[in-house]
Order: C-alpha cells, then sequence, then structure tokens
C-alpha cells in the first residue's frame, strides 16, 4: 500500500513475479504502476503491506539489493555535461563483473556517441543509454520503466530483442509499458493495474483465452466443400473463399480445420482466430467501472 | 532463442575505494568542465583579497594583508564547500542524478563521502592558489601553527558540505540556489571578512562558523598564535551537527 | 489548392545534407503521416514547413503561401503543437488558452477548446500540477485554439497510456472533419495506421515511399505473413506457400489457436522499407 497525502496511490496490491520471466506492469497513468515500482526499487516506503525484491527489502537492504538489480528510470538521470562513454564506464566501475562496455555500446548502437554528451543525445539515444547503464552490473533483475518511449520504431524493434536475450540468458525482467504489442510480444506474465488495484494477472495466453475462440476466418480458393472431419463444426462460404468456421473451436478442431485446408490444397492467404488481443483485453478492464473481482483469483503474496 | 548467454547474471559490488575513487574524479571532472563556476569560486575571493587588502577602502585594523588574507581564505573555503555544492547538488537532484545514483552500487555514504573528498581537493587547489597570491602582495604568514590551520579548515569544509547537502536535500534547486546565495551573502557581511565586524566575542564565534573560521586561521597564520578552544569547540559542533543531519536528511530524488 | 506543396526541398547543416530533394503534396482536409527513423530529416522538413528554419534549396508552399516570407496573417492560420508548456507552469490551463488564443484574430473559445481535449476538469488547475499527457492535452489545445487551417502535430502521443492515445485519436478524427488539414509525425505505425490519409516515409532524407496505409510500399500485394505462439515465444515467417507452412504445423504441437496469417501489418512494411534503404 502506498500513500501520497490523501490519495491511495496503491491499495492492497498482491503481485509475485517469477524468476527468469519477462512480467509485464500495465495500467493507464495514474493507475499506480509508477508508485509499486518506486516501493520495488527502494525509493519509497510502503504505507502497508510487505515488499521483497530478491528476498530482500528495497529500503532496509539497500545496499544488498542494488548491485544484484538493473534499474531504467524513465527520465533523465545522468550528468548533463558527461560523455555517453565517460557515463557507461562509471557505472560499469561500480560492478565487480561488469559487461564489456564496448560490447554494450555497439549492441544498443551507441557506439558514434561514446564521445557526445549526454544532454546533446536525442531521447530515443538517451534512452538507450539509461538500458546500458541498467544492464552494464550484470544482474539478475532489471526494472525497465517504459523502456521503449521516445525510440523509433527500428530501435524499439533492437530493444525488443534485447530484451528476450535477457531473458533467454536467465535474467528476470519487470517492466512497464503503454504498448501492448510490445506486452504481448515479451511478457511471460501481465499485470494490468488500474485505480490502484489489481485488475488481472496472467499470462497473455490466459487472459486473451478468457473468451474462447468460437469463430475462424480463413480466405482461401473459393467452392471448397468441407467433408466429414469437419462435421462437428459449421463452415460457411460468407462469400466467394472467404468462410468462416464456429462451434466448439479448441486446438483439435483447429488442427482439424487448418489440416483440412492444406490437405485439399486450398491456397490459403488469410487466416484469422477471432479472439482478443491483450489490446482488447486491456482497453476493456480500464474503461469499465471496477468489478469485485479480478480476472485471475490467484492472491499471492508480494514475494520473490 | 539460442544464445551466448552474455548477460547470464553476474551481480557484485566492485570494492568500495575503486568506487569512491571513480566517482571522485567523475565529480572533479565535471566541475573542471564547467570551468566558468570554479572561476566565479575564485573570482569573488580573489577580488575582496586585492580589493581590501591593498587598498584602503574598508576599515581593517592593523595589518591589512594579515587580516584581510586569512579571511579570504575562509571565505573561499565557505563558497565552494557551502555555496557552490548546495547549488550543484540541488540541480543534480532535479535532473535525477542523485536518483541515478541510489540506483547504482554506489550507497548514500559513498555518495556522501566522495562528494565530500571531490570538495576538499577542490579547495586544496584553490586555497593555494590565494594563498600564492597572498604572497605575491605582501602576505607573510607564518608557518608554525599549519597543522592547527588545516585542522580548523577541514572541520569547516566538513560543517559547510554537511549544510550544502542538508539544503539541496530539504528544499527545490531554485530554492536552495536563493538560500545558498543568501545565507553566503549574510555571512559575508557580517563575518568580518572585508572589515572588522561588530566584536560578537565568543558568541560571534559560534553563530558564525565563516568568523570563526576566519578569525581561526588569522591566529594560526598572521599571528602566529595557538587557536583557542572555543573556536575549536564551536567549529567541531558544527561540522557535527551539519554532517548528522545531512547523513539522515539526505534523499536520492 | 494543396495545403502544402513542396518541390525539390533541399537543406544542409555544416556539410551534412540533411535534406535531398523532397517532393510533396498534401490536399486539403488531409490526414498526412510523415514517417521515418531519428535523423532521417523528419524534423528538419517539418521546421522548414512552418517557418521556423530557412532552407537551401526547393520551393515550398504551405496555404499558398512561402514559409520564409509569411506574415502574421499567415501564422495565423497554421497551428503548431509544440511539447513544451514547461515556461508557463505558473498559469492554469484556462489562462493559458485564453492567453494564447487572445494572439488570433478569430479564436475559439476557451472552453470549448478545453473540452474538445477533455480537460473541462482541470481548467482551473495550473498547468505544473499536471501530468504529462494532460500536458500534451494543453499544447493540443493551444495549437487549435486559433481556428487553424493546418495543424502540425509532432510525436503527438508520445507517453500517453493506451486510454489517452484512443481519445486522442478521436479528437484528431474529429478535427479532420471539420476540415482541418494534419500533418503529423509518429513512430507508432497504429497510430499511422489509424489516422493517416496517406503518408510518407523519409529515410536519409528522401522520400522512400509514399502511399495509402493500405498500399504504402506495396503492402497489399505482399505476401502473406504467418505467426504462432511457440514455447512461450512468438515465431514469425512469410513463406512463399502458406498453406504448405499451415500442413506442417498441424503436424507438429504448435499453439493453433494463436496461428493466424495476415498480410504484413504496416509496420512490418516500414521496417522492409527502411531496411532496404540502408
Amino acid at each position: 500500500m502506498v500513500r501520497y497525502g490523501a490519495t491511495t496511490a496503491v491499495d492492497g496490491v498482491s503481485l509475485t513475479a517469477r524468476a527468469g520471466r519477462v512480467l509485464a506492469l500495465l495500467g493507464n497513468n495514474g493507475a499506480g504502476k509508477t508508485s509499486l515500482l518506486q516501493v520495488c526499487e527502494g525509493f519509497r516506503r510502503a504505507d502497508g503491506g510487505r515488499v521483497r525484491v530478491l528476498g530482500l527489502d528495497p529500503m532496509d537492504d539497500h545496499d544488498a539489493l542494488m548491485p544484484r538489480v538493473g534499474i531504467m528510470l524513465q527520465a533523465g538521470g545522468v550528468y548533463p555535461w558527461a560523455t555517453a562513454g565517460e557515463i557507461l564506464r562509471l557505472f560499469a566501475s561500480f560492478a565487480a563483473r561488469p559487461l564489456e562496455v564496448d560490447m554494450l555500446l555497439d549492441r544498443l548502437g551507441l557506439r558514434r556517441f561514446e564521445r557526445t554528451r549526454w544532454r546533446r543525445l536525442s531521447g530515443g539515444e538517451q534512452q538507450r543509454l539509461g538500458l546500458a547503464v541498467a544492464l552494464v552490473g550484470r544482474p539478475e533483475l532489471v526494472f525497465l520503466d517504459e523502456p521503449t518511449a521516445g525510440m523509433d520504431t527500428e530501435a524499439r524493434h533492437t530493444t525488443w530483442r534485447l530484451i528476450e536475450q535477457l531473458r533467454a540468458d536467465g535474467v528476470s525482467v519487470l517492466l512497464t509499458t503503454h504498448l501492448l504489442d510490445e506486452a504481448e510480444r515479451l511478457a511471460d506474465d501481465v499485470v494490468i493495474m488500474r485505480s490502484g488495484v489489481v485488475a488481472a494477472t496472467g499470462t497473455p495466453a490466459e487472459l486473451t483465452a478468457a473468451a474462447g475462440i468460437d469463430l475462424l476466418e480463413v480466405r482461401a480458393r473459393p467452392g471448397l466443400r468441407p467433408d466429414a472431419r469437419l462435421a462437428h463444426l459449421e463452415v460457411t462460404e460468407t462469400a466467394p473463399g472467404e468462410y468462416a468456421v464456429a462451434g466448439a473451436l479448441d486446438t483439435a478442431a483447429i488442427a482439424a480445420v487448418l489440416g483440412w485446408f492444406a490437405s485439399v490444397d486450398a491456397q490459403v492467404t488469410a487466416v484469422n482466430t477471432c479472439r482478443r488481443t491483450l489490446e482488447d483485453v486491456y482497453l476493456a478492464l480500464t474503461a469499465q467501472p471496477l468489478s469485485t473481482q479480478p480476472l485471475s483469483t490467484q492472491e499471492t503474496g508480494a514475494r520473490r | 532463442m539460442t544464445t551466448d548467454g552474455t548477460f547470464a547474471p553476474a551481480p557484485g559490488r566492485a570494492p568500495m575505494r575503486a568506487i569512491l575513487r571513480r566517482q571522485v574524479r567523475m565529480e572533479l571532472t565535471l566541475t573542471a568542465r564547467r570551468g566558468e563556476a570554479v572561476v566565479l569560486a575564485m573570482g569573488v575571493p580573489l577580488l575582496v583579497l586585492l580589493g581590501a587588502g591593498l587598498t584602503h577602502a574598508t576599515n581593517v585594523p592593523g595589518d591589512r594583508l594579515g587580516f584581510v588574507v586569512p579571511g579570504v581564505l575562509a571565505l573561499t573555503v565557505m563558497s565552494t564547500a557551502f555555496t557552490g555544492q548546495a547549488i550543484t547538488t540541488g540541480y543534480e537532484r532535479s535532473y535525477g542524478v542523485l536518483k541515478r545514483l541510489g540506483a547504482s552500487p554506489l550507497t548514500r555514504p559513498g555518495l556522501l563521502f566522495a562528494k565530500t573528498a571531490a570538495v576538499l581537493g577542490l579547495i586544496v587547489v584553490q586555497l593555494i592558489v590565494l594563498a600564492l597570491v597572498g604572497v605575491a602582495v605582501g602576505w607573510r604568514p607564518h608557518l608554525g601553527e599549519l597543522p592547527s590551520a588545516v585542522g580548523v579548515t577541514v572541520l569547516a569544509a566538513a560543517a559547510y558540505s554537511g549544510l550544502a547537502l542538508l539544503l539541496a536535500s530539504v528544499l527545490k534547486p531554485e530554492t536552495t540556489t536563493a538560500a545558498a546565495t543568501l545565507i553566503y551573502v549574510m555571512m559575508l557581511a557580517a563575518g568580518g571578512i572585508m572589515f572588522a565586524a561588530p566584536d560578537l566575542g565568543t558568541a560571534g564565534w559560534f553563530l558564525l562558523p565563516l568568523a570563526a573560521h576566519a578569525e581561526a586561521l588569522r591566529d594560526a597564520l598572521t599571528r602566529d598564535e595557538p587557536i583557542p578552544l572555543p573556536i575549536w569547540l564551536s567549529l567541531a559542533a558544527w561540522a557535527a551537527v551539519c554532517v548528522t543531519a545531512a547523513a539522515r536528511k539526505f534523499r536520492w530524488e | 489548392m494543396t495545403a502544402i506543396d513542396v518541390t525539390g526541398l533541399r537543406k544542409t547543416y555544416r556539410g551534412h545534407e540533411a535534406v535531398r530533394g523532397i517532393d510533396l503534396a498534401v490536399a486539403r482536409g488531409e490526414v498526412f503521416a510523415l514517417l521515418g527513423p531519428n535523423g532521417a530529416g523528419k524534423t528538419t522538413t517539418v521546421e522548414i514547413l512552418e517557418g521556423h528554419r530557412r532552407r537551401d534549396g526547393g520551393e515550398v508552399r504551405v496555404l499558398g503561401d512561402d514559409p520564409a516570407t509569411g506574415g502574421r496573417a499567415w501564422r495565423a492560420r497554421i497551428g503548431i503543437v509544440l511539447q513544451d508548456t514547461e515556461d508557463a507552469a505558473d498559469l492554469t490551463v484556462r489562462e493559458m488558452v485564453r492567453h494564447v488564443a487572445g494572439l488570433y484574430p478569430d479564436p475559439r473559445p476557451a472552453d470549448e477548446v478545453i473540452e474538445l481535449v477533455g480537460l473541462t476538469e482541470k481548467s482551473a488547475s495550473r498547468i505544473r500540477t499536471l501530468s504529462g499527457g494532460q500536458r500534451r492535452r494543453v499544447d493540443v489545445a493551444l495549437g487549435i485554439v486559433g481556428r487553424p487551417e493546418l495543424l502540425f502535430l509532432d510525436e503527438p502521443t508520445t507517453g500517453f497510456d493506451p486510454q489517452a492515445r484512443r481519445q486522442f485519436w478521436d479528437l484528431i478524427r474529429a478535427l479532420a472533419a471539420e476540415g482541418v488539414t494534419i500533418l503529423l509525425t509518429t513512430h507508432y505505425l497504429d497510430e499511422a495506421e489509424a489516422l493517416a490519409d496517406r503518408l510518407a516515409v523519409l529515410v536519409d532524407g528522401r522520400i522512400a515511399a509514399e502511399g495509402t496505409p493500405a498500399t504504402l510500399g506495396g503492402r497489399a500485394a505482399a505476401g502473406a505473413k504467418v505467426s504462432w505462439r511457440e514455447n512461450g515465444s512468438t515465431r514469425t515467417e512469410w513463406p512463399a506457400d502458406p498453406t504448405d507452412l499451415i500442413r506442417k504445423l498441424v503436424a507438429t504441437d504448435a499453439d493453433l489457436t494463436s496461428l493466424t496469417v495476415t498480410r504484413p501489418t504496416l509496420e512490418d512494411t516500414y521496417l522492409t522499407l527502411i531496411g532496404a534503404e540502408k
């Protein structure tokens, strides 16, 4: 629980982030994400409840915790008159086994800015340097606060690949973002906050599967006739070459449908499983008045 | 995905000595880069030294240079350790620099130590330059009580530093700048640097660390006398209080 | 009359050619998106169109006039949404909007504009107390209060949460419906797709492609993209024969409930375009 004066920014939030996975924390501005992060990073003390990061209390054990985590702050945070290289080398020198600075600069496309002063870097470049600083100490866990904000499309994709590699190498990631395609691509687990409480948790698949799939659309060669394999489903050709398949569409059913299309050499050009995307789930949750139960009723302690 | 394990976790803190050395170097490098700030910190003391020391513009007892130069040295210590540091730290806080350092293995005592060490280094350079200028225009210091002079200077610097960091933690950057400058000017006016201030006696030394420090340096360097106990106590008390307060109240953001 | 007409635009900074001969035409009432990597010349081009930067070559007509010589009357017909309400932090929202409104010959009523951007509840609040997204809305309000015929938007939804973005898009659509011409730069391809009638991609100072969101870069004719989730990560391929790939996938234990076969998204097309240009 986190209070600012009379405002309860975070009200009874319980969440668990599991090791070696990417957890995406979503929520509109003012939902309490930043306060929650501040507490986890040890910059604010919670007003109620218990917080453990890597088994440590972020404020009381701050000195022991900091070498083990990498924190990417949302904006600013660096000496304006120092160069990118100087800054990265400074933070590298704080770590026992830092990554090679040159490698990190290359990886994040910052090599040619090595001698550029921080205040002359663009927003996206500053973001990338912030990410480099968070990673240079080889942390076990990284907090990434809107890591691709201000980046152009290419830089965003480069960062996504980097985050995927972090996970593959065993680093745990807690990231916040407003980009739902980013969350859908990267996240193993998702937590959606609204007005200081958790509105939903689960993997992207769990959250989007909640509605189930009830319609499959396929565009293929016109004039096909389904055979007995698809008897338990309703297949209609709504327009020449546009097929709609309705019914109990679990994995086996879909496999059967697609298998049939493939077997008759149907020249499939489009397949759409009409399920909700993470974006749809998110928008629905954050727009409606709050119902009493969160989507996922897993009550877990805020513990790692 | 296949990976070569480049980012596999291997966390740990470098030896504190190495960390502090790098942080001190960074602080000094950045100060040097803002050259105009250092010049400013030298400019006023130099002006006072030459103005009050060489002309008869102000009312100064006896040995003109002997009065003014130690006062100017004390002033420099205050302007660098207090005013300059308060302003810089205030802005570092608003840029988020302190928060960024707080999110690193540096630790709070580490930062406070590094800042103080950097400031001391800077002060040493400034004092030497000013002392040489003073000697060049005729000041003849006695070096017998030099260790005492150094001692009170360290205490004064610690007190100013603590006060600076306290102010920067508690006030907004613009307010910090205003407050630091105001305090500086008030102390300068009352502190008996440019002219003989009304004799406030021992009480004066306890209220105005600048006055105490200046008088101590005059005793040690000009008059070659031991520094009186009340001054030692005053500066020690200021140092203790300010440093403790800063350590308690210091915030990363 | 076109709103914006550019031929052969050039601009060089200290030996670096930022803009190397651009041709652009934006029709009245159109929403036009300018895309491209950082450093490609987008900002420079827009600044030249706004009249804030001199060009080195080429012809430019914005609302019929040359921006380099545009006077107050011309400037009053243009709205620019800037990214800095820093200086005005002590004014309230209404005060700020009224102040800027006073600079125009025929402004919209301040409260009407404040309501359009969804800040009615905050109209008496000081700007410094607003969140980043709310400040952006103030920027937009200031940009439209003068009833501009042409509005320049530079990366307008950076930092917005998803709800705020959609509300912003609705606002832009409403403005476009009123007939305002809009020139927008953005890094979010979904935004470009949602708002733009036409768009152009700038790479290294030149236009690499131009078209509608549906047809940019030959997107409509491009092959299908197949993607699915496997072992927790998303796999994507552009097979020559999607049906064949589907046949193969059915035989494995890929998660078929996540399978989609689609045309390339605008983002895919964009990445291909800028990749090919490098």
